[in-house]
């Protein structure tokens, strides 16, 4: 098989969770609400996925599982900062923090339990297609999923009435209100939404990724869905060739490594993160690009005045 | 402690909270003096009474929780084994998810305080805490596993890891199809260097066509990059793939690709029963009841650096796979009662390095006691690749 098939499958299967997460909390900026929770909330939905899959053998229902507990996490988050409207960024931290020991303590006797595998879709006719097959062909639905929740998105944000009543409150928040829009409900909803991708996302790791739970495997995960979101400047399209250009340079430095490339290993681990840093540094090169594209009222409390 | 200790130190207890309560709430003085007065009375009949037949003391710190399958749930099982074969006479405690910083100084002064006699810390991390501790509680015992400094009540502890991996390679130089072998690399530090250096002698003794690949993913712990690490092996051909991290994610990645992984510090074939072959397990019970043992009857002494190996049973591999033919499992158990003998070292000349360098000469051995041991950097002859500066 030719090597880069592999490599290629690889990406698809890193940059999926970076997706689910990246998309939700896209969801929740443009509402004017920065979640930086999106490290707990995940932990917190693979290990619900992982019990509730274990419990009752069903893939879909770890997953179902998994969305309401990120749900529920978000509320939390949503209850926090825009009822009682704490700062967004510090109650994002405590809520990555907290799903860190709560998920810990929750999954203690779940370590070490084995999982086996989602298994992958077989399309016939397709899959069975030479190197095509194997490279578009050949994922678990989730991966699929993942790109309809592109189009969803994509759709929702540029089509759709609730999009645009959703980006006129990330952008003012006072102005929507003025005009009858409820900005707490439409908060509410987009913050929900972000700890359902969240909890997917976690659950692809601990159901598809890796079948197996084990504390803080997120590793970092989180962080880097945060940072695609102003990578791809909250245009969702960006978001998806930003998780996919991340998984796929994390990948290349390991295939350089398999292969002998003389490059220091810490060179090529640090690679991602510096793709990361010089795409930005190309973004803001015009400055109008994040003026134009970030929410004006993003982490900023917003509170009726009548 | 002793009785008069107890005593000042439960008059400090007085002391102090009398001066808080001047400060903070007055009025109550008197009753709060009262209050602690008497609980410190009862402390003292109580401890006075069970002064004499009060157990030994051990407490345990590890780097991660005790259930992360593997490293500290090895050390774990051990406590339990200990506590077992010496029963009322000692009480364990453990401290889990200990980071490796200052942090981990202030529980080892806590344990020492609590009246815990032998400390074991069980990460290398641990080695500049225990040294300033050390200091300043004389008369408690410390073990450090895998360190290098010592002292006159601190020693060190470590398994004889390349004995495993020497064996490891036995079975995976006889178990390859493509003769690539593949290595899951935490950080190409002395102790890892040993463990993919004797993997591969382990796999030439029994198929000099062999090469390892390593890949490096400078994390003692990511499932997701150490699952991404073995997919990549697999695809480049390695289909025997050993690690130095420390989930069970390339034991999974060998069950669904059908080719073979062998896992560390704990057996977890449970995570791919076709996929095990063996794997370079611990077992520390032995070492904690010997020390325990002789920190009880006032043999112990400081300065020591032990290395237990397989004789010993520190180093233990784990089940074979059915999967091996047993023609393999002879050979393995033919090399394995060597390394138990001693008449086999995994570092015997001549070695050179794989950019043809002589390490070990032929006729000699490079062993723990040779200073050269603990400053391995280089990859044995059969290994791809230039070792990451």
């Amino acid at each position: 098989m030719n090597p880069l098939v592999p490599m290629f499958a690889a990406t698809v299967v890193a940059a999926t969770p970076l997706i689910y997460a990246a998309l939700g909390e896209t969801i929740v900026e443009k509402a004017g609400v920065l979640n930086l929770g999106i490290e707990g909330m995940m932990l917190i939905g693979a290990v619900s996925g992982f019990a509730a899959t274990l419990a009752t053998g069903s893939d879909t229902l770890g997953f179902i599982a998994a969305a309401g507990a990120g749900i529920a996490m978000s509320l939390a988050f949503g209850f926090l900062t825009l009822n009682l409207q704490t700062n967004q960024v510090a109650t994002g931290l405590a809520l990555t923090l907290f799903g860190l020991g709560l998920s810990a303590f929750v999954g203690y006797n779940l370590a070490g339990t084995p999982l086996p595998p989602l298994h992958s879709i077989y399309i016939p006719g397709l899959t069975s297609i030479p190197i095509i097959g194997d490279l578009f062909f050949h994922y678990d639905p989730m991966v699929y999923l993942s790109l309809v929740l592109y189009a969803a998105v994509q759709w929702f944000i540029s089509r759709s009435h609730a999009g645009l009543t959703l980006r006129a409150i990330g952008e003012s928040p006072a102005v929507a209100h003025a005009i009858g829009k409820s900005v707490l409900t439409t908060r509410y909803l987009a913050v929900m939404f972000g700890g359902a991708c969240a909890g997917v996302a976690g659950a692809y790791l601990s159901l598809v990724q890796t079948p197996m739970w084990v504390e803080g495997m997120s590793a970092g995960k989180g962080w880097i869905a945060l940072a695609l979101v102003v990578f791809g400047t909250w245009k969702p399209g960006r978001v998806v060739l930003g998780a996919y250009l991340f998984g796929g340079v994390t990948q290349f430095q390991l295939f350089a490594q398999g292969f002998g490339l003389p490059i220091p290993t810490e060179f090529l681990s640090m690679l991602p993160y510096a793709a990361t840093v010089v795409v930005l540094v190309i973004i803001c090169r015009d400055p109008k690009t994040i003026l134009l594209n970030q929410p004006a009222s993003l982490g900023i409390s917003f509170h009726a005045a009548a | 402690m002793q009785l008069h200790e107890k005593i000042s130190a439960v008059c400090f207890f007085v002391n102090s909270s009398n001066s808080n309560q001047k400060v903070s709430v007055m009025k109550s003085t008197n009753k709060w003096k009262y209050l602690s007065m008497s609980l410190a009375a009862g402390f003292i009949a109580a401890s006075s009474a069970t002064a004499f037949a009060e157990p030994f003391k051990v407490a345990f710190v590890y780097l991660g929780p005790v259930k992360d399958g593997g490293w500290t749930q090895m050390h774990d099982t051990a406590r339990q084994k200990l506590e077992k074969a010496l029963g009322d006479k000692i009480k364990t405690t453990y401290v889990e998810n200990v980071p490796e910083t200052a942090d981990s100084e202030r529980v080892f002064r806590q344990l020492a305080a609590d009246g815990n006699k032998l400390i074991f810390a069980t990460s290398f991390g641990y080695m500049e805490p225990l040294q300033k501790v050390g200091k300043q509680f004389p008369k408690v015992m410390f073990e450090h596993v895998n360190g290098f400094k010592t002292g006159p009540n601190i020693v060190v502890y470590e398994p004889r890891f390349e004995e495993g991996f020497y064996l490891i390679g036995t079975i995976a130089g006889q178990m390859t199809k493509t003769n690539t072998l593949g290595f899951i690399g935490s950080f190409p530090i002395p102790s890892v260097m040993r463990n993919i250096d004797s993997m591969t002698l382990g796999a030439l003794a029994v198929n000099p066509k062999v090469t390892t690949k390593p890949i490096w993913v400078n994390t003692w712990y990511d499932p997701g990059k150490e699952r991404q690490a073995a997919e990549t092996l697999v695809a480049q051909g390695a289909d025997n793939v050993a690690q130095n991290t420390d989930s069970p994610a390339s034991i999974q990645v060998a069950q669904e690709k059908g080719t073979y992984a062998f896992s560390i510090d704990a057996d977890m074939s449970s995570f791919g029963p076709k996929g095990q072959l063996t794997g370079t397990t611990e077992d520390w019970s032995g070492y904690y009841i010997a020390e325990t043992k002789k920190a009880m009857d006032g043999t112990w002494t400081g300065n020591r650096h032990t290395r237990w190996g397989l004789k010993e049973g520190m180093v233990v591999m784990a089940p074979l796979n059915p999967v091996i033919p047993p023609a393999a499992v002879k050979v393995f158990e033919d090399t394995k009662a060597k390394l138990i003998s001693g008449d086999l070292k995994p570092f015997v000349g001549p070695i050179s390095d794989n950019t043809g360098v002589q390490k070990v000469a032929a006729g000699t051995a490079l062993t723990d006691t040779d200073p050269a041991f603990n400053g391995v950097n280089w990859y044995v002859k059969g290994i791809d690749g230039s070792v990451p500066k």
